[in-house]
Order: structure tokens, then sequence, then C-alpha cells
């Protein structure tokens, strides 16, 4: 395998894995400080026990994210040095930022939010993992500004005496149609892993706590843990299912925009080869060639529902495949409006494009996998939300188990592949209609060096996941802690209330 | 030293600046965190111990670190060729540091919520030696970029570009940066981490953990004194700055000094700010090799100007971003940096108090059963 082929493994496999602990981050930080608003608020107790079970399990998650996080901004470094050098003036300030403004934010107030306990007043303790929580948020906005350039550049132009690309206008790379509704997309779809992960914890302790309850042999505590437990899997699966409708309402409108800013990723999410002039049917399932330019065989399609997602008109003309590269291969820009695209033109026919059209079977499916799993999220949501309807409470069944194993794996995973299928549906380039990922690659870097440390940091991260997902799973199962109003210590010999 | 003919602009030397000052808050930062977490397996007797110095850095070395990841973006954001050549250059150091990073930053998290020894141990090893390795590392890089590291530049994709990628020759470029200045680089940086980070040690604990820490330091000291002379003398002979490089030796030789002799008199605090100005005047030294070349050699040092003003070469032009980039990141730094050190000292400050063994909780029950 060329060098090429193994940055983008090594690409796709520390990113795809640094973002399973991304969503959880930003939404349950949130989510946390929420429920520890309410205790303030109520001073109930069960409020304050489910804000330090869930903190707990969102920290284990946490540390996980932050050191995974370190490699992806040196990766751009390191493997992809040209693609660095060439989109630096513009890639780089979004990166910066995010560690000062996002980073810091973060990580010195979930300092404090951990070992402050004891240390602050209730109220200015509060406010830590709030701004923590916002820092999270910054860190989406500045990382998915970064990422929609790359998909649609705009606010920029081309030096060919630097030989690079430039920032013309940050208002305009700050506003970029595709990061605006890329933001909400990505940051509730967060809210649906850490929903659907709240629903499935507190639903699985639910059932379990409900069937002692049927036997009789419920403690005190037990007790109020049923309630508490009930309260959050309800407050869970509400937030899953809230955020699903968003994420499909945004995810609507980046299809219209796709289909004007990167016309070939949204007819190789169709598999549609050939330009179809009115009322184009949504494939369910279809077969290519092998070498993947035309189709085989398709399943009936849904008539003029493609026409629809991609132009908002169900006799919407949606172009196909293999008339789009061949005319993006005459000099038609792929999107008009771009700036950079237009200037850096030449540039990119003096180096080449080997080949216009992403992998469609991956582009295909992954959307389909995508849409699909976050579908039955949320059908899973409404099906919890209407099993705890007026009190009742669900049985300790195998299936429930399996039901609450599954529910937040699958919005999860629905965002893995979202991401693969972006990334992959902008191949063959880096910087859609600039620079080509064959050209943005590392040039002293060989082939050896990316394999090693690919297969080393595969090993890392899969003995790190066995020690995360233990952990996980421990503090699930020990359940809700016991609790004592926190209150700040001023002696300083006696111990912490809170200490690692 | 200074081609007259480079012309910079000021937005330019600001950004150098600046991110010499990242470096410098993530040497002085995280260089005691480096330093303490070394010396868990070392300076810690029982269990209890160990989590008096964990808890001594819990609440900040995360927020420690992200002084590098700032350093880091401020390069690729300013100096887009400079972040490019390093990065892509120094491909297997840089991985090594990165898999010290990962080790040692779950390390903690997971010493933790795991209380069974076997695993507390293992925590521990992964905390102490993912630390060792960083630091090691960035000693060996910082002395190979005071002797400067060779590039050559990639042929041109375009008739009219005038400069283009860089990339350090041989490739891959690893063992060429064990010289012998550059291991000694490496070890100085290691025992002037251990000196600091026991300082930290010994300001924020009492009892038995802070003599233990005090004893240590004052064994370390003289150490990390004697390399850090052999070092800096060796640097000034061999890539000199002039009156400024003996200056700057001097001062942090005094920084170095005054930790030592004040941790022998009690003076915990000012024997800590001692060995912080060391490291701040050694990181100023090296900076100052930097410029303009930002640690790179061409094959001929090409710095000459090209007639109208253009330049050749890998250096604090020719890496730079655009002035309309460097003017957005100023107004941000201007802002945000302030607001930072502002709410990270309010950290230390919350967590000022010395700890002993005496204010470990003990396990929650749960996790003892």
């Amino acid at each position: 395998m060329t060098a090429e082929t193994l940055a983008r493994w090594q690409f796709g496999i520390t990113t795809v894995y640094h973002f399973l602990f991304v969503p959880l981050t930003i939404a349950m930080s949130m989510l946390v400080a929420i429920l520890q608003t309410i205790w303030v608020r109520t001073g109930h107790e069960k409020y304050l026990k489910l804000t330090k079970f869930f903190g707990k399990l969102f920290l284990i998650n946490f540390a996980m994210g932050v050191v995974t996080g370190i490699v992806q901004e040196f990766q751009f470094g390191m493997n992809w040095s040209e693609y660095s050098r060439f989109v630096g003036d513009i890639f780089g300030a979004p990166l910066a930022l995010e560690a000062l403004l996002a980073f810091f934010l973060e990580s010195v107030f979930i300092g404090l939010w951990i070992f402050g306990w004891d240390r602050l007043p209730k109220k200015l303790h509060l406010a830590t993992i709030w701004l923590a929580a916002i820092g999270t948020m910054l860190s989406a906005i500045f990382i998915l500004a970064a990422n929609s350039w790359m998909q649609n550049p705009v606010g920029s132009s081309f030096n060919p005496v630097t030989d690079r690309a430039e920032m013309v206008s940050l208002g305009a790379v700050l506003t970029n149609p595709v990061t605006l509704v890329t933001l909400p997309h990505v940051l509730l779809s967060a809210y649906m892993a850490s929903g659907g992960f709240i629903m499935a914890v507190s639903g699985w302790h639910l059932a379990k706590l409900n069937s002692a309850a049927k036997a009789g042999k419920l403690t005190g505590k037990q007790t109020a843990d049923l309630d508490a437990h009930r309260f959050a899997t309800k407050f869970g699966a509400w937030v899953l299912l809230g955020a699903s409708v968003g994420v499909i309402i945004t995810g609507d409108i980046q299809g219209k925009i796709m289909t004007e800013v990167q016309p070939m990723k949204m007819a190789a999410a169709e598999a549609l080869w050939e330009t179809e002039d009115s009322c184009a049917g949504f494939s369910i399932f279809t077969i290519g060639s092998l070498d993947g330019t035309r189709e085989v065989w398709s399943a009936p399609k849904v008539p003029c529902l493609l026409s629809f997602l991609a132009t908002g008109s169900f006799d919407g003309k949606v172009e196909g495949m293999n008339q789009l590269a061949a005319e993006f291969a005459d000099g038609r820009l792929i999107n008009p409006d771009s700036q950079l695209q237009q200037e850096a033109q030449a540039r990119l026919q003096q180096l080449g494009v080997a080949d216009w059209v992403p992998n469609v079977a991956v582009t295909y499916w992954t959307f389909r996998i995508m849409m699909g799993l976050g579908f039955l999220a949320m059908a899973v949501a409404a099906f919890v939300l209407f099993t705890l309807r007026k009190g009742s409470l669900p049985r300790d069944t195998k299936a429930w188990t399996a039901l609450m194993v599954a529910a937040p794996l699958m919005p999860l995973f629905a965002i893995s592949f979202g991401w693969i299928f972006t990334e992959m549906g902008r191949q063959p380039f880096l910087v859609t209609g600039v620079l080509t990922t064959a050209a943005g690659v590392s040039p002293g870097v060989s082939a050896f060096e990316v394999g090693t440390t690919m297969v080393l940091y595969t090993l890392i991260y899969g003995a790190l996941a066995v020690v995360e997902v233990g952990l996980l799973l421990k503090y699930i199962k020990i359940g809700l802690p016991e609790v004592v109003e926190p209150q700040v210590i001023t002696d300083d010999d006696a111990p912490l209330t809170f200490a690692y | 030293m200074l081609p007259l003919e480079l012309a910079f602009t000021t937005l330019q030397v600001v950004w150098f600046i600046l991110i010499a000052v990242l470096w410098i808050g993530y040497l002085v930062l995280e260089g005691f965190d480096y330093g303490v977490a070394m010396l868990i397996p070392i300076l810690g007797r029982n269990e209890k111990e160990k989590r008096v110095i964990v808890n001594t850095i819990g609440p900040v070395w995360d927020g420690n670190e992200v002084w590098l990841l700032t350093a880091g973006g401020a390069t690729f954001a300013a100096f887009p060729a400079w972040y490019a050549t390093l990065f892509s250059g120094l491909y297997l150091p840089l991985f090594l540091v990165l898999v010290g990073l990962i080790v040692r930053g779950v390390a903690f998290e997971y010493r933790a919520k795991h209380p069974e020894t076997k695993w507390r141990n293992a925590f521990d090893l992964m905390a102490s030696i993912g630390s060792f390795v960083v630091t090691l590392v960035f000693g060996v890089g910082f002395a190979n970029f005071i002797i400067g590291l060779p590039v050559e530049a990639l042929p041109k994709v375009t008739a009219e570009a005038q400069t283009s990628l860089f990339m350090l020759t041989p490739q891959p470029y690893f063992f060429q940066l064990f010289s012998w200045f550059g291991l000694l680089g490496g070890v100085c940086l290691v025992a002037l981490f251990l000196f600091h980070g026991s300082l930290f040690l010994a300001l924020k604990t009492k009892g038995e953990v802070h003599e233990r820490a005090k004893a240590f330091s004052l064994k370390v000291g003289l150490v990390s004194i004697g390399l850090g002379a052999v070092f800096l003398v060796a640097q000034n002979l061999l890539h000199p700055t002039g009156l400024m490089g003996w200056l700057l030796l001097v001062l942090a030789a005094l920084g170095l000094a005054a930790g030592w002799w004040f941790i022998r008199n009690d003076r915990d605090g000012l024997a800590f700010i001692g060995t912080a100005a060391a490291i701040l005047f050694v990181a100023i030294g090296i900076f100052l090799t930097m410029w303009p070349g930002l640690g790179f050699r061409l094959p001929d040092q090409t710095f000459a100007a090209a007639g109208d003003g253009a330049v050749s070469g890998l250096n604090v032009v020719t890496a730079a971003s655009t002035e309309g980039t460097l003017q957005i990141m100023t107004v941000a730094a201007v802002i945000f940096v302030p607001i930072v050190l502002a709410y990270q000292a309010w950290t230390y400050w919350v967590f000022r108090r010395r700890l002993s063994v005496d204010n470990i909780p003990d396990e929650e029950p749960v996790l003892a059963s």
C-alpha cells in the first residue's frame, strides 16, 4: 500500500475512534450541567445523585476524548504536510482558536468541577460545569467551520506566488452555508447519543429495580433510586426524541446545500449514474458493476423522492455521476461561486485528478446506515416513552436489556457512518475542487512510517477501549452513589470529600 | 544571526514571540506535572502517599497541557510551512510524544477508578514513563532546534511560485537527532523537570511526602545545575547568540541556584519560582537561536533577498500566514490570552492548600469491595 492509502486509513481509524467520545463529551457535559442545575434549584437529593452518577460516566469518557484528540491536531502536520502548508492560512486559525478559546475553558473548568465540590460554593461550582460545557460546544463550532471549508471552500483566494490558499474573508468562512447547517446537525446528533446513553443506563436500572420491587425486596435506598432512574430514563428519551427531530430537519437542509456545492457527493450517495431530468426516485438498495461505473440491479425506487430530497421539488433535476465527471473534467467548477476553485483550477488540472467519482459503494451504504440507525434510535426513544407512560415501568426481560444496550450505540454509530459518508463523499479531494487527497499527503513520510504508527495506534486504542468499556460497565452497574450535601471545607487537615 | 535583508513584518515578529510564550507556558506549567508524575513510583512509598502526589497535580495537569496544543495550533495558523515541515519531518519523535501523552493522560483518570493494586501500579508506570518519554523527546528536539534541522526545498508546482514545501533531509530524520548535544539536551530537560516537579511537590505537600520531596530536590537539583551548566556553555560556544546568550545563561544558572538554595532553607515558594525562572531564560535562549530560521538549516544557509524583498528559504517570513490572518489571530490572542491566564491562575488559588495523607479520603466503599 502507498503512504497515501495508509495515511487515509490512519486518519479514518484515529478520527472515527476519537469521535466515539466527542458526542458524549459535547452533550453529556450540558445534560449533567442541567441535572446539577435542577438539584441546585430544587435541593432534591435524587438530582444530586444523578449528577454525580452521570458525571462520573462522563469523566471516564472525557479522558479518552482528550487524549485521542491530541493525535488529531498533530496528524495534519505529520501525515498531511502539503495539505497543511497549502491551507494553513485559513484552516490553521480555527484550530488555534479552538485551543485558545475552547480547550482551555474545558480543561480548566472540568478540573475545577471534579475537585471543587468541597472547595467552591454551590452556585460557583455549578458555573464551572456550565463553562466546561460551553467550551465543548465552542470546540465543535471551530472544528466544523474548518471541516465545512474543506467541503465548500468559501472566503478564500489562491495566491500563485506563495502557491497556497489564503483567507479573504473570515466572515465568509464562518458563515459558510455548510457550516451553518452542519453545526446544528452535529450538535443535535451528539444530544441523540447522550440522551440515548442516559435513557439506556437508567432504563436498564429501572427494569432491575422494578422486578425487585415486584418481588418485594426493595430497600429504602432502592426505592429512592427507582424514582431517580425513572426520571432520568424519561429525561434521556425526551432528549433523544427531540434531538432526532432536529437532526432530520437539518439533515434535509444539508442535502439540498450538498446538491448545490457538492453535486457529486449527492449523486454518489444515491448511486445515481445518469442524470434524471425530473422526478428522480430514491433508491433503497442497489448493486453496481465491479468497476463501479454503472448500475447492475436496483430494487424498486420510491418515486420522485430523490428529486425532493436534493432540490426541494418533486420534479427537480438531479445530475448523475457520469455526466458530472465528464463536465468537471472539461473544466466546470464544482461550486461556481467559489473564488478559490476558480483561481486554483489551472493548478488542479496541472497536478491532475485521477478519478472524479468517489467510492460509490461506501458513500451509498454509509448514507443509508446513518439514516437507518438514526431513525431506529428515534423509534426506540418513542417506544421507551410509551412503555413508561402513566407511571408504568418496564419489566426486566432479556429483550429490554438488549434494547438498552443497543439504544446508545445506534446514534453513536450513526454519527460514525455520517462522518465516513461526508469525508468519503468528498473524495478525490481534501479541499473540494481545489486540492486532491493525493496531492496533500506528506512528501517525506514513508509508507513504512505511516503503516507502523497506524498499527501501534490501533493496538493502543484497542487496549484502551477494553479498559474504557470495562470501567464504564463497572460504574454503570454500581449505580447511583450515596451522597452527602457538599460543604466547603475550611479545615486544612480535614479529609477531602473527593480526591483521586 | 539576523540577516538585515530579511524584510519581516511586525506581526510576524509578534507571532514568533507569541509562539515562544506559549511554549514557555507549556514548559513551566506542564514541566512540573511531568516531574511530579515521574516521581509517583519513586517518592510514593504507599498507596495514600501516591494519591497525595497524584492529587497535587490532579486538578491542573489537563489545563497545563493545553498550552502545548495552543502552541501547536498557533504554529499551524501563523506559520503553516513551519508546522508542516516540522511535524512531517520529525514524524517518529512526535509519534513517541503522542503515545506518551495518551498513556499518561488516561492514567490519572483510570487509577482513581481502579483501586486494585495491580491496576494502580500499572497506571502509575504509565503516568511516569509517559511523562519521561515526552520530556526526553522534547529535550532532544529543542537541542536539535538549536543545532538547526537540515531542510531542502521540494520542486515547485508552478513556475511563478516562489516557495514550496520543505522537507527534512535525509528522511526518516530520527537517529540523526541523537548527537551528543541532542542527547545532552534530553537528559538535561529530564533532570530539570524532576527538579522543578519535586519543588512543586514540596510546595504543595506537608508531612512525610514533603520531607521526601525536599530531600530529593536537593539531590536532583545538583544534577540539574551541573548538566544545565554544561549544556548552556556548549550552546553558547557552538551556536552563539552574542552577549545576550551569555546573559541568559547567567540568569538561568541563578534561577537554578536560587531553587536549590531556597528549598534548602525551606522557602518552597521562592524555590519553585527559581526553577520556573530558569526554564523561562533557557527557553528564551533557545528561541533566540531559532530566529529567523525557525530551527531549520538550509544547505547553503540562504536568507538572501531576491531584489524585490522576496526571500528564499524557510524562515519567519516565508513560513508566515498572510497579514490578514495574523491580524485576526492577534486580536483573538490579545483578548483571550489574559482571560485564560486569569482563570487558570484562579484554579491554582482554589487548590492552593498543601496536602498530606490526612487529607486523602478512604476509597469509596463500593470500590473497596
